[in-house]
């Protein structure tokens, strides 16, 4: 056998050393291509949807168990956690009674600054299908895909802060990045006093770098770092860690600074994807209207209701509001 | 030259071809469904890279059918799902097919304990090779334990072949 074998083999060899150059030389190439810019995106979008039934199939018995989970949950427990969650949403109508008559007084400042003012951004909920096999790699997919408006580089949030960005948005799923991973970073700024810096991810879930920070820099743990928007990508203003220690060394230019994450980035399973105003001005995908700048009243009570109107027109795609309606929900509380 | 012929002709093509390459690819789907299985956290840097494992074990016992062509093709499919480089895992996994089927003639012959060696090896090549091209295209990596699957894979080789062995191939394609 190994004789026929290798007679019937010695031709071929020339053939497989040559095919493998053939390959060698062509993944060179497509490693090139791809490296330098996003040519070979329909490519990867296209084997990503031939790949999405095995995505499906693997996340399947976690879906299940969550399933199985939720439906198990004995009537009285539901009913502790519907009453803990009742007096939950008791509080956070509270503040958001009061969020409202700030965000109008905000609007109407910046109306007299004569600043462009913010629109509230759009979210919706996405899945976390599975988790990158590489464990230095900080990636996740989701479940929504260029079908669902998600584009390159859109920011993802969850409950408490900022989770990462879509860096591969396919038909169905897309790839996102972590804010932990070692190759992103973040513009933020600290909330307390407006400081600017970059936040790098560090390839551990509960740790961010702040490696710009001069020795003398206005940092102290407990700030809170918040996104600044001036990396285009994630709009400003949401959470991204809270500073948990600075070590100030005089012989070095820099202040050695690490933050925690307020997101959960190793527990989440649902994120939030934002699209903010300006995005959807520039996308086309939803017909944000721009708030309504008055000018300066004297009843803040009277314009919340207002503006929880005008911000309705948005979350009309077929999507349950995420953010409760602040003035109707103020109604029926009292 | 008839030599060369008659084990192609021998054999019933068409027909063949299928009933022997359905299970193999079912067992490759089922190498990348394992590769993105969620594992607890500390078990994921000692993930064995299964498809790597698979394609070692057709390309040792299946030379013929499954060449560097097809592993390139399931590389591409990996660096989709991992979110690599395109072409990065095509280019690792067809070197190390390659390797395999020049020497399947002396590999196969080998007792398990040096096979799971020298698969040992092959996967620190496999691995270096993606390491390689991480570090040209500047994505930042890693620590020691970039090289844990290494040994895990050599350590699971085993269970690899014995598991694929009793997977329905006929009996002529085997030594």
């Amino acid at each position: 056998m190994a004789g026929s074998e290798s007679q019937h083999h010695s031709p071929r060899t020339p053939a497989l050393g040559l095919r493998f150059l053939f390959l060698f030389i062509l993944s060179v190439v497509i490693l090139i291509i791809d490296h330098r810019d996003n040519h070979l995106d329909a490519l990867r979008r296209a084997v990503s949807a031939a790949i999405y039934p095995l995505r499906v199939i693997v996340d399947a018995p976690v879906s299940a168990w969550h399933w199985i989970d939720e439906n198990m949950t004995r009537r009285h427990e539901l009913q502790l956690e519907n009453s803990r969650m009742s007096a939950e949403r008791l509080l956070t109508n509270a503040r958001l009674q009061r969020y409202a008559a700030l965000e109008a007084e905000n609007a109407r400042l910046r109306a007299m600054l004569e600043a462009t003012t913010r629109v509230t951004d759009r979210v919706r909920v996405a899945e976390i299908m599975s988790v990158s096999g590489d464990p230095y790699r900080h990636s996740i997919v989701i479940d929504k895909g260029t079908n669902d408006d998600v584009y390159d580089g859109q920011a993802m949030i969850d409950a408490d802060g900022v989770v990462g960005q879509v860096i591969k948005a396919g038909i169905m799923s897309s790839q996102c990045l972590l804010i932990s991973d070692p190759d992103h970073t973040l513009p933020v700024i600290v909330n307390r006093n407006g400081l600017r810096t970059v936040a790098f991810g560090t390839g551990e879930f509960d740790r961010l770098d702040l490696p710009f920070l001069p020795n003398n820099a206005d940092i102290e743990e407990g700030d809170l770092l918040v996104t600044s928007g001036l990396g285009g990508a994630f709009p400003a203003g949401y959470p991204v860690a809270v500073v948990t220690s600075v070590t100030r060394i005089p012989a070095e230019p820099f202040a050695a600074v690490s933050a925690e994450p307020t997101a959960a980035l190793n527990q989440v399973r649902e994120v939030m994807l934002v699209w903010s105003s300006s995005d959807d001005e520039t996308g086309g995908t939803a017909d944000t209207p721009a708030e309504p700048v008055e000018p300066p009243t004297t009843e803040p009570a009277e314009e919340a209701p207002a503006e929880a109107d005008a911000e309705e027109p948005p979350s009309d795609t077929a999507e349950p509001d995420v953010e409760p309606d602040p003035a109707t929900d103020g109604a029926t509380g009292e | 030259m008839s030599s060369r012929i008659r084990p192609r002709t021998g054999r019933p093509v068409s027909n063949d071809r299928a009933s022997r390459t359905l299970p193999v690819i079912l067992s490759i789907i089922v190498a990348l469904m394992l590769t993105i299985a969620p594992m607890p956290q500390w078990a994921e840097a000692f993930r064995p890279d299964w498809v790597a494992l698979t394609l070692i074990y057709w390309a040792l016992n299946l030379p013929r059918t499954w060449g560097v062509g097809l592993a390139w093709l399931i590389g591409i499919v990996l660096d989709v799902m991992q979110g690599t480089l395109l072409a990065q895992h095509a280019l690792a996994l067809s070197f190390i097919v390659y390797v395999t089927v020049k020497f399947h003639l002396q590999l196969r012959v080998f007792p398990m304990s040096q096979m799971a060696a020298t698969v040992f090896a092959l996967l620190a090549i496999y691995r270096f090779i993606l390491f390689w091209i991480n570090g040209i295209a500047g994505v930042s990596a890693p620590a020691v334990t970039y090289w844990g699957p290494v040994i895990t894979g050599a350590v699971f080789w085993p269970l690899v072949a014995t598991v694929l062995r009793t997977v329905p191939i006929r009996a002529s394609s085997r030594p």
